[in-house]
């Protein structure tokens, strides 16, 4: 709706003060597309977490619904920070190990190897997507800075093309608030999206992870158990460490399983809604500056 | 004032008699030899001097570059300067080349017949009057095109020729349609002969395109990549653009030396525009005079209307310049745009290989697709930002710096003038001190040594002036010609790019109308 207001403000003050205005939206716009993104982001993550079984229950996350006063969340200490580096450290050294074991289980199986190249996959396509969305950028801010050469030239010439000038400056104005808005909406809808299933798919990959290291434990239980029985020796302490491992890894795998199967579900449904939601705004974008040009020209071969 | 007098294009433009042609030959040689007695330092003020009333290969705006077809320049260096002159006599002796009649509005121009005459200039003033209009009103029918450029030779002495191609159905022209081959020095030397013969008495001569070492290096050398196909076609657009422009110009039209290098299937090569060659570096030394001069003249501007002009065209180039950059820019990131597309598709398709869900799969390709044909939108686009709209800011930000040197022209007219005045103020006062001294013996011969150069010197005043007012009067014209011609280029060239504009958007959403029903599609 701001939008619209401003719109309307600088058709009413015509030509007189563009350059103050120019910057004041431009800040403005700029501001609201971060602005948008930023809830966007929001938005899913809570969306999300309400729809998780386990985790709407949470306390924390109620807390956070409910509580109408300022929640003064501390940010992580020294000491939190380093404790996240080192379990990154270990997951990624233990990760590399525990890759290496080959799965019983087909559905697990083909899910890892679809995950490890998804993941690689969407890293590229979200990096590439972002430079794409950088350049779009780059070229409207270009469209600026030519729309504001061109009112100079306009408001300086001594000729009869002075007009001419001023209008084609209006248009390049125009064209670069649409050329800008398709750069934020491809950011938006399509960056955006990568990115967040870039985190997604590490997050899979993380749960995977922690299933493999649960079915080593449950292994090397397993190997403890018969040593024990061997020995003769701890054989009640080791058959209960036995069952625990089991439980744990029958546990995990079977959420891990219904996760993934989430997963795939929730992301098609993402794709789907974010690229049908990009495809519309690239049109209506075009289509806007495809009816600002033809005015336009319409308006300069009118008066030549 | 002197009686109007146009100058005659009938093979040199100075707006003189024929005592000065005969001077011009002169002072041409004598130019040649002073250069290869003493190549070391030529003194500038008297290069200078001279210049303003030879026929010279006088300072042009903005030439100085190394050559790019060079041959074995040292050697050649005199062979060069002495090759000028047996090239500039057809011209000079004016006795082959057609002269152009008084004209009625209907035909154009009629070739041949009259020989030059005192008369003719007169009668010629109105039809070149009624030739402009004519211009006006659109009327000129000549088309060039520049095509198909070819490599001929191998190695460092490779360069490549281009078609010249013109249409016309001007009677002065043998044939309506006829084509030869240039290469790019023919187009550097024809410049240089109508610069030097047009540019000094005020007349707009177009600038010619830009030599580059790099880029013909290239095109020598076989680099046979992007780049170069690029530096080929930017440069024989360029070309096209610049006869176009010099043949939209009434008087340039006219000229002999245009219509050799337009339908002669064979031409003189054009080797004094080598950087390096006597012509030259007379060049480069007339330049260095000439920036000296310009910080010292201070010419009392009588007419407002000069500095009013000079002024705004010193504005409208400085906001061309800074627009241009503007405009790079834009070219610069659309052509990274289009790469990062590109990059993004085949991104995108290998994500829809290895998505495992099928519909999704088969959307993600569809998009793949999509953005490269984006892609190559983005690179049409970037070709039409550059074509259309770079390269007509940076043409006229050269044919700025020409106006300018007609500027420039008509100060050092000025001082010529004021010279001669001063000079005969001199010789006046040396007179009258001779009538005060007690020499008899001497004094008669003395006297009439005196009296003369008083006489040579009225008239040189008398020339200064009407010459003054002569390079006044065609540069109001020419400015007057020029505006009008920016301003029909300028609004022609931006509303063809805001076509290609169009087009683009067109294309886009025919595009996006496309994948909607495929992203709509994911089940």
């Amino acid at each position: 709706m701001s939008f619209l207001l401003f719109d309307n403000m600088r058709n009413l003050s015509g030509f007189t003060i563009p350059s103050l205005k120019m910057k004041t939206m431009q800040v403005t716009f700029e501001y609201l597309a971060i602005f948008k993104k930023t809830v966007a982001m929001h938005e899913v993550f809570l969306c999300r977490v309400a729809a998780h079984p386990i985790l709407r229950k949470d306390l924390n996350f109620h807390v956070f619904l409910e509580y109408n006063q300022d929640l003064s969340v501390r940010g992580k200490n020294k000491k939190e920070k380093l404790e996240d580096f080192f379990k990154n450290m270990v997951k990624s050294a233990d990760g590399v190990i525990v890759s290496g074991v080959k799965d019983v289980d087909d559905f697990f199986e083909h899910e890892r190897t679809f995950l490890l190249e998804y993941h690689n996959r969407v890293k590229d396509a979200s990096a590439k997507s972002d430079r794409m969305t950088r350049s779009h950028k780059s070229a409207a801010d270009d469209y600026n800075r030519i729309g504001s050469s061109l009112y100079a030239l306009g408001t300086q010439d001594s000729t009869d093309i002075c007009k001419f000038f001023l209008k084609v400056s209006e248009l390049f104005d125009k064209t670069r608030k649409i050329e800008a808005r398709v750069s934020a909406d491809e950011d938006l809808k399509l960056s955006d999206l990568l990115k967040y299933y870039l985190r997604e798919s590490q997050a899979a990959k993380d749960l995977l992870y922690r299933r493999s290291r649960s079915l080593v434990d449950y292994e090397n239980a397993n190997k403890a158990l018969d040593k024990a029985r061997a020995k003769n020796k701890d054989v009640l302490q080791a058959e209960t460490s036995q069952q625990l491992c089991c439980q744990k890894f029958e546990k995990i795998s079977e959420s891990a399983k219904q996760e993934l199967i989430d997963f795939k579900t929730r992301r098609v449904a993402a794709f789907r809604k974010n690229l049908v939601e990009l495809a519309e705004l690239e049109l209506k974008h075009a289509k806007g500056n495809l009816q600002l040009l033809q005015n336009c020209l319409a308006v300069l071969n009118g008066d030549t | 004032m002197a009686a109007e007098r146009e100058p005659p294009p009938l093979g040199d433009g100075k707006p003189t008699d024929f005592e000065e042609l005969e001077d011009g030959e002169d002072l041409f040689t004598s130019t040649v030899s002073t250069l290869e007695s003493s190549p070391s330092s030529p003194d500038p003020a008297s290069f200078l001097a001279e210049d303003i009333s030879t026929n010279s290969n006088g300072p042009k705006p903005a030439e100085v570059a190394l050559d790019d077809d060079r041959e074995d320049l040292f050697a050649e260096a005199t062979e060069e300067v002495s090759l000028d002159s047996p090239e500039r006599e057809p011209i000079l002796s004016s006795e082959p080349s057609p002269a152009v009649t008084p004209v009625t509005p209907t035909t154009l121009i009629a070739p041949r017949i009259e020989s030059k005459s005192m008369s003719a200039p007169v009668i010629f003033d109105r039809s070149r009057d009624e030739i402009e209009e004519e211009a006006n009103g659109d009327v000129f029918d000549i088309e060039i095109g520049v095509s198909d450029p070819e490599k001929v030779g191998d190695g460092m002495n490779a360069y490549m020729a281009y078609r010249v191609t013109t249409k016309t159905s001007l009677s002065m022209f043998n044939k309506s349609e006829f084509s030869v081959k240039r290469r790019f020095s023919d187009f550097l030397g024809l410049h240089s002969k109508l610069a030097s013969k047009y540019l000094h008495v005020g007349y707009i001569v177009p600038p010619a395109p830009e030599k580059s070492i790099v880029g013909m290096t290239k095109v020598k050398v076989g680099k046979e990549d992007s780049s170069s196909t690029e530096f080929v076609e930017k440069r024989r657009a360029a070309l096209e653009r610049y006869l176009q422009r010099t043949v939209k110009h009434p008087t340039l039209l006219q000229d002999p030396d245009l219509r050799q290098f337009l339908e002669s299937s064979e031409l003189p090569r054009a080797v004094n525009t080598q950087a390096l060659s006597g012509a030259g570096i007379l060049r480069m030394v007339n330049k260095a005079a000439d920036a000296v001069n310009k910080m010292t003249i201070k010419m009392n501007e009588s007419d407002a209307w000069f500095e009013e002009k000079q002024q705004q065209f010193e504005n409208l180039d400085q906001q061309l310049r800074k627009l241009h950059a503007s405009v790079e820019a834009l070219v610069c990131h659309r052509k990274e745009l289009s790469a990062n597309t590109a990059a993004f598709a085949k991104s995108a398709a290998m994500l829809g290989n290895s998505e495992d869900h099928t519909a999704l799969s088969r959307a993600l390709s569809q998009l793949a697709e999509v953005e490269e044909k984006i892609d190559q939108l983005h690179q049409e686009q970037a070709f039409a930002d550059f074509y259309m709209f770079s390269e007509l800011l940076s043409d006229y930000i050269r044919l700025i710096a020409a106006v300018k040197g007609v500027f420039d022209h008509r100060v050092k007219c000025w001082q010529k003038w004021e010279d001669a005045q001063i000079t005969l103020l001199k010789k006046r006062e040396t007179e009258a001190k001779m009538m005060v001294a007690n020499k008899p013996d001497k004094i008669q011969q003395a006297k009439n040594e005196i009296r003369e150069e008083i006489e040579e010197w009225e008239a040189k005043v008398q020339q200064g002036e009407r010459d003054f007012e002569q390079i006044s009067k065609t540069i109001r014209k020419e400015v007057g010609r020029f505006e009008k011609e920016r301003v029909k280029d300028f609004k022609t060239v931006i509303i063809k790019y805001l076509e290609s504009l169009v087009q683009t958007q067109q294309q886009l959403i025919k595009y996006w109308e496309a994948f909607l029903p495929e992203a709509k599609a994911i089940a």
